[in-house]
């Protein structure tokens, strides 16, 4: 590595580096302007981002930098400014009943507007992105309301949701399981005819219906009601219709009456705040089976 | 372009440098290690570094095996675990994740990819059979998911033998975990999904725990009761009521 082997290179014009091993030598090439140029004005823009951002870790916390950003106070004062935006709507909202909100046009358009967004990220994985529900999950376009289908009923629903233990105003209902020595077998398929019966769908064993329809006062209609029509206070489904949660088979009823499952909607109270929550019931309200 | 004939000095003891592979590693080393103690040394003494919150507790047994089972099946290959504080995140999963919220995972599951969505505040979102459904088919509650069906979690032996030694490994590295919760960690696993159980001891070593029969067949305890537990819990257990975020402004 002497100095003394630096030469300028015949064929490219450059200067070596005066590096030479066995023979082979090394240009020297210098770095292209553009290159460097861009490498100061990085170096010279750090200095300047040091200064005005957090960056040099300290003994207690890290340098502030001079104009105090920092990506929650970004965030705070981002959703500040949306809040500041829908504060008037929002507290006129809560300021009325929610009869009075749905029927007001532009409060009605301000609800939808924000409940349609929330569904669309809140509700949609149970109830589907048309609200048509699925099995085990209600359809929310229709009329038939489990626990009622009013604005009221609705936001009460959603606030503390449903069998939802987090909440101690959440609606809770336990249908037994009459296989669990209750009723036999041979019975809860009598009692599987008559609810098909009332439904109107048909039944194959009408003599099984028959016998079964006194089973079904004795046991049934306290909450279901005497002819099927259920019940919204108990959560009781309405049986005399073409709506069906788990199913319209005598299989699928008669499992339901041996071991029935419980759907549960989960409270919105905590999580999305009580006006967004309204927002959500008027929209649900809106969607077709309002009552 | 300084020369060799400027600074000829400096350059003959740079050449030793180069010429001593030895000497290249150690020294190189060295370079490398005062940009990596400059950026993470600071996280362990900055007061800033963790919040004071409130609530968060180690994992119950239960929790922490689906957290294994989360682990093993990669969920965090398409799911990450942290909410950043951007608006489009905070509207759609809640508030942004804390780094004391993952204080006790061990690895954490923040994950730097999305498939599907972020899972930190899935906690109390979903009905436990909601979980379940939707882990054995996907696609019966949300037709257009591209998620592959875990079915067999209901079928898998559940399999931990010695959870005490599970928290006892995470106590090793960090996690506060008292000998009351290993000595109980048998009872707490099985415990924490029975509904019928006696659940007194369960809540007082882990506040707010979600109790319950979590896969819909009380009599057989799967890795889906294990998985939909963690799942129950996750982003659930600070209290935010009692955080000051203008404290805790970075």
């Amino acid at each position: 590595m002497s100095d003394d082997q630096r030469r300028v290179d015949e064929i490219s014009g450059t200067e070596t580096t005066g590096h030479s091993w066995d023979g082979i030598e090394e240009l020297n090439t210098p770095l292209p302007r553009w290159w460097l140029w861009t490498f100061y004005a990085c170096i010279a823009f750090s200095a300047v981002y040091v200064v005005l951002f957090p960056a040099i870790p300290l003994v207690n916390e890290a340098t502030q930098g001079v104009l105090g950003w920092s990506s929650r106070g970004n965030l705070s004062e981002e959703l500040d400014e949306v809040a500041a935006t829908n504060l008037e709507r929002t507290e006129l909202l809560q300021a009325v009943s929610i009869e009075d909100a749905a029927a007001d046009p532009s409060l009605r358009a301000f609800a939808i507007a924000g409940g349609r967004a929330a569904f669309q990220v809140n509700c949609v994985q149970c109830h589907g992105s048309g609200a048509a529900g699925g099995a085990g999950y209600p359809n929310l376009n229709d009329d038939d309301w489990l626990w009622g289908g009013s604005l009221a009923q609705i936001e009460e629903t959603l606030l503390y949701g449903i069998r939802h233990d987090q909440y101690d105003f959440t609606r809770w209902s336990e249908m037994p399981a009459f296989g669990a020595g209750i009723l036999t077998r041979a019975e809860i398929s009598d009692v599987a005819w008559h609810v098909l019966d009332l439904a109107g769908l048909d039944v194959d064993d009408v003599e099984a219906a028959a016998r079964g329809a006194t089973l079904y006062y004795d046991q049934c209609a306290s909450c279901h009601g005497d002819i099927g029509e259920g019940m919204d206070d108990l959560g009781a489904p309405t049986l005399n219709d073409a709506i069906w949660l788990f199913g319209d088979t005598h299989a699928d009823i008669a499992k339901q009456i041996t071991a029935p499952r419980h759907g549960v909607m989960p409270g919105w109270q905590d999580r999305l705040g009580e006006a967004t929550v309204r927002q959500l019931a008027i929209y649900v309200h809106g969607l077709g089976g309002g009552e | 372009m300084s020369t060799p004939n400027e600074n000829p000095g400096l350059l003959a003891k740079h050449g030793a440098i180069e010429k001593n592979v030895t000497l290249l590693l150690a020294l190189s080393f060295v370079t490398v290690s005062i940009g990596g103690i400059v950026e993470i040394a600071p996280l362990f003494y900055l007061e800033n570094t963790i919040e004071d919150v409130e609530g968060m507790r180690p994992y119950s047994p239960l929790e922490l095996a689906g957290r294994n089972i989360y682990v093993r099946e990669g969920c965090y290959v398409c799911h990450s675990q942290m909410i950043r504080p951007f608006r489009d995140e905070v509207e759609r999963y809640g508030h942004y994740s804390l780094a004391a919220e993952s204080q006790y995972d061990h690895p954490f599951q923040w994950g730097s990819k999305r498939t599907g969505p972020d899972l930190a505040r899935v906690g109390g979102r979903y009905s436990n059979d909601w979980h379940v459904q939707h882990l054995i088919d996907p696609q019966s509650v949300v037709p257009e998911s591209i998620m592959p069906s875990y079915a067999f979690l209901m079928e898998a032996q559940f399999d931990m033998e010695d959870p005490a030694a599970h928290l006892n490994a995470n106590r090793l590295v960090g996690v506060p975990y008292t000998d009351e919760m290993l000595e109980n960690a048998v009872f707490d696993l099985r415990g924490q999904a029975d509904p019928d159980g006696d659940h007194d001891g369960i809540l007082e070593r882990y506040p707010n725990a979600v109790i319950g029969d979590f896969d819909g067949n009380p009599d057989r305890l799967s890795e889906m009761d294990a998985l939909v537990a963690y799942l129950q819990m996750m982003g659930t257990l600070v209290d935010f009521s009692a955080y000051e975020p203008l404290e805790n402004i970075r």
